[in-house]
């Protein structure tokens, strides 16, 4: 019999996103707000993320993390010593997170009075950007070790964030960081996202991370009490 | 096979990338495998399918994990016919929407200004099949 052509006109990511689209529902209705932070292997993410998981502690919030990695559970040790709840999940050598995992691993963390829940990454700047996980913040974050160019090297990733975070800025004197062409090199390929200079290491900059987030839960529990009201 | 000497021998960065385009590829034949049973067809010849230039997916890593990942299945011996779609953004200066030559600098070819604005270029999309209902004449 004669070939025919069978429409079908579906994303092949449309599993990953309607599940995405049910996690994000779940955290407005726990008024948990999700933040999921992807950057390259060795830019700082556990050593950044220890330190924000401390300091919502000591203002008084409550937080937890889910932590991506390949193998181990050395990440998942080390953020657990802030006192905030955390589940490793152990991709056995995915390159990134889907919804189904964190959906999977939500099960055993309790998310009741949970006021922020961190996502890390696994730590790859490709794969991690065509998957939605129902996340309220996407977070890339650049190192000032790696070059200025990445963002033009890997644009979908950035393109897909809603903020950039600038780490170990204690050290861009030292490898003689070019600020400017690094914005520049942000800009080029997200106009307007907008960008954070921290240090993990001195908590440079960790303030005005700390109250970004605070201000964006707020924006995001006034849009849940909108939807609410419909 | 090629894949998966490739993934051995290679580093994990290679590792990671042709990983990600296997995960799409297994999400992209899954999808068209089971159109294609619901339809009646004996088998599929050939899997139409639309890429954005910004969707993260390497087009000729996807065509390799598309060998394995349609074994198997009714697309095993099929192809893979990729439409890549530039970037389109929209410029509210200029009140138009053009398109872009390359990914890496969002800005209006005709008149500069950076904007955000993407209206195509990150699609990544099963579009149809082409399928066969008998197998008789084979």
């Amino acid at each position: 019999m004669k070939p025919r052509i069978l429409e079908i006109r579906q994303g092949v990511l449309e599993k990953n996103d309607a599940l995405a689209r049910q996690l994000r529902q779940r955290f407005l209705d726990a008024r948990v707000f999700v933040v999921n932070i992807v950057s390259s292997p060795g830019s700082g993410k556990t050593t950044f993320l220890e330190r924000t998981l401390r300091e919502l502690i000591a203002r008084g919030h409550r937080v937890a993390a889910l932590v991506g990695d390949l193998e181990t559970d050395n990440d998942s040790q080390r953020l657990r010593a802030s006192g905030a709840p955390v589940r490793q999940i152990r991709t056995a050598g995915n390159c990134h997170l889907e919804a189904h995992m964190v959906e999977t691993y939500l099960q055993d963390l309790d998310l009741s009075g949970v006021e922020f829940l961190f996502i890390e990454n696994v730590g790859n700047l490709v794969c991690p950007s065509s998957y939605d996980l129902g996340e309220s913040l996407r977070v890339v974050m650049l190192s000032v070790t790696e070059g200025e160019d990445k963002p033009r090297k890997y644009p979908p990733i950035f393109n897909s964030s809603d903020l950039a975070v600038i780490t170990k800025i204690d050290l861009a004197e030292a490898v003689e960081f070019d600020r400017a062409a690094a914005l520049a090199s942000i800009e080029a390929v997200r106009p307007g996202l907008p960008v954070l200079e921290v240090s993990g290491k001195t908590g440079q900059g960790m303030e005005a991370w700390i109250d970004l987030l605070i201000e964006r839960r707020r924006q995001f529990l006034g849009e849940a009490e909108r939807l609410m009201q419909r | 096979m090629m894949l998966y000497n490739k993934v051995l021998v290679g580093s994990s960065w290679e590792y990671c990338i042709a990983m990600h385009e296997l995960s799409i590829a297994y999400n992209l034949v899954e999808i068209a495998d089971a159109a294609a049973r619901k339809a009646g067809a004996a088998r599929v010849n050939a899997v139409f399918l639309r890429v954005g230039v910004l969707s993260g997916v390497v087009t000729d890593a996807l065509l390799f994990g598309y060998d394995i990942a349609a074994r198997g299945t009714l697309l095993e011996g099929s192809r893979l016919e990729i439409e890549e779609v530039p970037l389109t953004l929209y410029c509210p200066r200029c009140d138009a929407v053009s398109e872009l030559p390359g990914v890496g600098a969002l800005l209006c070819p005709l008149c500069g200004l950076p904007t955000g604005d993407i209206r195509r270029g990150k699609e990544l999309e099963v579009i149809s099949v082409e399928i066969e209902d008998e197998t008789e004449d084979s």
